[in-house]
């Protein structure tokens, strides 16, 4: 196998070995070279001991998803050995700790064994347990560096970068980079024929994780309060909120914060808190999972009704139940849709990467007000914890927040009265007021059946009156929400559909399916209520390839719901065993409907 | 039609408090619950204490869960505005809501069955976050909406209109708040108006978290005989053990209240309240004689009233956190975003 700035470099550790920044290190060093690269964590549910993967995909195409084969693997868990092994493509290289011997009934003959000594070195050349754990994870650095022709120059820019503050580090740091790299050196002929050649293709780009561009999102949207209750995978993102805000909200004279993170006892209380300071005018989100949606659905369906705004992050996991906490799917996309007892629907978003995280957290916030109700972020863990390149977060200057209808004290002197359920513009979005304001802005806010007026109601035309107007706002929501992203490559009958983070794997399907003579048109939504672009998109393919990561096709069923889709034309192609899709799924199941005599 | 307006009918001479308002400006609508509800009666306490405090309606905000107490918030003061959220998330909504704006004064009606059982989580976390705000319990020892359960107060013994008489040990609002370090936890009667508004007023301008549980007995499921929270059991076991007043700012704290009988409390905001001991060996300073106190009367079978434990010295939530002293949902966007060069700047770490 040969090839530049395509390949696919996959880590076996035990996780709480410190392997993490090493593998940041690797990353790093090969963007910095100018190459994109794609970094995929796959972990335990667990602290330490158990099995961990890191894979880096470096992708001179510059492609988003993961890719399904492993050139090289470097097999430093002698746990994982023989599935790490069989796991190489042939033709690929596995690189392992030859400190220890190796039964020879573990070869295989399609692959190069690269045998290199690492704890041997390491204990050789540093003191401590500890150390030399970490040294030897350094160490592989350096031993990939050589094979793959990384500049040792830019991994020695960024240890000093990384330790500016603790010099010293960066000399036993440096010496373990060349215990690897020399020894490849010397043993191996270097570089392999899959290398890395430098390249201009990451200018103006960034490598970042979803959860922590959204937690910078929630801090530039001018969001004040922060109520959480831990859950993987969302916990990253009040984390990010934290450090940022930690930064750059507080006072430097007073030391007195202008935000307020309030980790609750539990989900349940998590959205109460969000819906209580929403209520007072304040921008306030919860960051939770599938199980913490499930908790906080009585409280959404309150808000839906009571029209209280509030953003909610669900960042999917593996469900049902506690099912697989750390790794990903796209499951939730009903239970948020539909959250809530009675008759409710919320508005959704999907961001499809990083940078949209940080984009539609502006925007989460300013749909929450302008529409009175919540907005759920739906991003899942191959967004939010991994590392994706994007182009560098920008900032308009002239962004002004939406807060919605809400009348001030003048306004509300001047009124005879307020009336806080009355649709007066005709879109079916009433007015509200704030708490400490004015006296005739008080209503009594309430889940009962109210009246457009606001006051208690158990009349069956008042209770009817209000649920019309909420299906009216709906429709105005519908006008509102961030368009979907579509593509027509040129006159095809077919299309392929999906959202969030389907979305690199089904444009690289597209390009591999354009060179196989299957021109395919693209939907990518980015929002529930779906627009009438998608609709329009539907209505004028014969097929539509639905792509989404769960079992029970969820998004299609919300598809026929919303906008009435022709089900016969949803052809659902569901990836769900909890690894992010990547594009040869894709490819190989349209090319099997094809088979089946589909129309392509 | 639950839901009645209330003819707003001014009198001359009614009584103006430094507002210029009356205390007709404090009413709300007309209450639906049974007649002769303890519930009323506290309303009407209420209604006397926001009133003699010179409160601006506007400024207080009324937040409520689920049940009978929960529905209240709507029979007392129609110019602020009121929460009523879902079954025990009371303190959650005003945990947010305080957090936003610290400037408004909260006050939460609930119930044993809203506090003790479905939202027993969300009153302890609330306590320990010492969130400022005054807690009532409308306490009668069952759901009455759904009509005669015994809830998690009933005493042992207790017997309910029909059946077996309750087994389980009850959950005390007040040794709870006790021992999760509550800063003012205060028992009354909804019989009791004398006692309870002080007591009241005390807990709306105390900072941090104020617990006045108030037994407030349910004409229709239990007052009858053999129930340990009826109008007549209350009153036969009424135990007073301090009594308090309030003083508002402007007076002078008065001679009259003898060293070891009185004691004055300075709360944040310049005002004091006078404890008045009824039962001169207790002392509502001591959080460990206090609970035994409490638990040595209520096996006796008593039930201990007052203002049962006072601390002014803790920090309530914001103060602990750290927070700006302008509420949080005033500030503008320049204040809360770094902006376009910063944000240029920050992302070097990701390159």
């Amino acid at each position: 196998m040969t090839s530049v700035n395509d390949v696919v470099i996959k880590i076996a550790t035990v996780n709480g070995t410190g392997s993490a920044s090493a593998n940041g290190l690797l990353r790093k060093s090969i963007f910095r070279m100018g190459v994109p690269v794609v970094g995929k964590n796959y972990f335990p549910s667990n602290i330490q001991g158990l099995p961990t993967w890191y894979e880096i995909r470096v992708t001179g195409a510059g492609y988003h998803a993961r890719s399904n084969r492993v050139d090289i693997m470097i097999a430093m868990n002698a746990q994982t050995y023989a599935r790490d092994m069989a796991e190489v493509a042939p033709g690929g290289w596995l690189v392992y700790d030859s400190t220890w011997p190796r039964k020879n009934l573990l070869n295989r003959e399609d692959i190069t064994i690269i045998g290199i000594p690492f704890s041997r070195m390491c204990n050789e050349h540093f003191d401590g347990a500890r150390a030399r754990i970490l040294m030897k994870n350094i160490a592989y650095v350096g031993a990939i560096a050589a094979l793959l022709d990384i500049d040792v120059e830019i991994i020695t820019e960024l240890l000093e970068e990384t330790f500016a503050e603790k010099k010293k580090l960066i000399a036993s740091n440096m010496e373990a980079i060349r215990l690897g790299y020399d020894y490849a050196m010397e043993h191996f002929p270097c570089p392999l024929p899959m290398r890395v050649e430098k390249m201009n293709a990451t200018a103006g780009q960034i490598i970042i994780d979803g959860n922590t561009a959204a937690g910078l999102g929630c801090m530039y949207a001018g969001a004040t309060i922060g109520a959480w209750y831990p859950i993987t995978p969302s916990t990253s993102l009040m984390d990010a909120f934290r450090d940022f805000c930690s930064h750059y909200r507080v006072d430097p004279e007073t030391g007195k914060r202008t935000y307020c993170i309030i980790q609750a006892e539990d989900e349940l209380a998590a959205i109460g808190m969000v819906l209580g300071a929403n209520w007072m005018g304040a921008r306030s989100f919860t960051p939770t999972s599938g199980p913490g949606i499930s908790l906080m659905s009585e409280f959404i369906g309150f808000a839906y009704y009571a029209e209280i705004p509030a953003v909610i992050f669900d960042v999917q996991r593996t469900g049902p139940s506690t099912g697989m906490p750390t790794r990903t799917q796209q499951c939730d996309i009903i239970s948020c849709a539909y959250a809530s007892h009675g008759d409710t629907k919320h508005v959704l978003l999907f961001p499809a990467d990083p940078a949209e995280c940080f984009y539609m957290s502006v925007t989460a916030f300013d749909l929450a007000e302008r529409l009175q109700t919540p907005i759920m972020v739906l991003s899942d863990l191959d967004i939010g914890m991994n590392d994706w390149m994007v182009p560098e977060l920008e900032w308009d200057e002239d962004y002004v927040p939406d807060r919605g209808k809400v009348l001030g004290a003048e306004e509300l002197e001047k009124m005879e009265k307020f009336h806080r359920y009355l649709d007066v513009d005709g879109d079916g979005i009433p007015y509200r007021t704030l708490p400490g304001v004015h006296p005739k802005g008080a209503y009594f806010t309430r889940g009962s059946g109210h009246t457009k007026y606001g006051a208690y109601t158990e009349d069956s035309a008042e209770y009817q009156d209000v649920m019309d107007r909420l299906l009216h706002k709906w429709e105005t929501a519908r006008s509102m929400v961030p368009e979907a992203e579509i593509r027509f490559s040129k006159f095809n009958k077919a299309a392929i559909l999906t959202l969030g983070s389907g979305d690199g794997a089904c444009k690289e399907a597209l390009d591999r399916l354009e060179a196989e003579n299957v021109g395919l048109n693209y939907c990518r939504i980015r929002a529930f209520p779906f627009t009438d672009a998608v609709r329009d998109f539907i209505a004028m393919h014969e097929l539509v390839y639905v792509v989404e990561q769960n079992r029970d096709a969820q998004l299609r069923t919300i598809l026929i719901d919303d906008i009435d889709a022709d089900q016969n034309k949803l052809v659902s192609l569901l990836h769900y065993d909890g690894m992010p899709i990547n594009a040869g799924f894709v490819v190989k199941r349209v090319l099997e409907e094809i088979a089946k005599g589909r129309a392509a | 039609m639950s839901y009645i307006a209330k003819p707003r009918i001014t009198h001359p001479g009614l009584a103006k408090n430094a507002l210029g308002l009356t205390s007709r400006d404090y009413e709300g609508a007309v209450s639906t619950l049974c007649a002769g509800c303890g519930h009323d009666s506290v309303t009407a306490a209420i209604i006397q204490a926001v009133f003699e405090l010179d409160i601006e309606p506007h400024m207080l905000a009324k937040m409520s869960g689920i049940g009978c107490s929960s529905k209240t918030p709507a029979y007392f003061v129609s110019q602020s505005h009121g929460f009523n959220s879902v079954h025990g998330r009371m303190p959650s909504v005003t945990t947010g809501a305080n957090a936003a704006n610290r400037d408004l004064l909260y006050i939460g009606v609930s119930g044993d069955g809203d506090s003790l059982s479905i939202g027993v989580g969300q009153f302890v976390h609330a306590i320990r976050r010492n969130l400022n705000m005054c807690y009532v319990i409308e306490n009668n020892g069952v759901y009455g909406l759904t009509k005669g359960q015994f809830s998690a107060s009933a005493d042992i013994g207790s017997m309910p209109k029909k059946g077996m008489p309750n087994q389980q040990e009850p959950i005390d609002p007040v040794s709870t708040a006790l021992s999760l370090g509550a800063t003012y936890i205060a028992r009354s009667f909804s019989g009791d108006k004398e006692q309870l508004v002080p007591l009241l007023k005390g807990a709306l301008l105390h900072s941090g978290f104020s617990l006045v549980d108030i037994i407030s007995p349910c004409v229709t499921f239990n007052d009858h005989e053999g129930s340990t929270k009826s109008y007549a059991h209350t009153r036969e076991h009424y135990n007073h053990v301090v009594d308090v007043d309030y003083i508002h700012p402007s007076e002078e704290i008065k001679a009259s209240y003898e060293e070891g009988e009185a004691m004055p409390i300075h709360l944040h905001g310049g005002d004091s309240i006078i404890l008045r001991k009824v039962d001169d060996s207790y002392d509502p300073t001591s959080r460990a004689s206090a609970f035994k106190y409490l638990r040595e009367r209520f096996n006796a079978g008593e039930i201990t009233t007052g203002l049962l434990y006072a601390n002014e010295t803790r920090d309530e939530m914001h103060e602990l956190m750290g927070n700006v002293d302008a509420p949080l949902s005033s500030l503008p966007l320049d204040e809360l975003n770094p902006g376009k060069e910063e944000l240029a700047k920050l992302q070097n770490r990701y390159r």
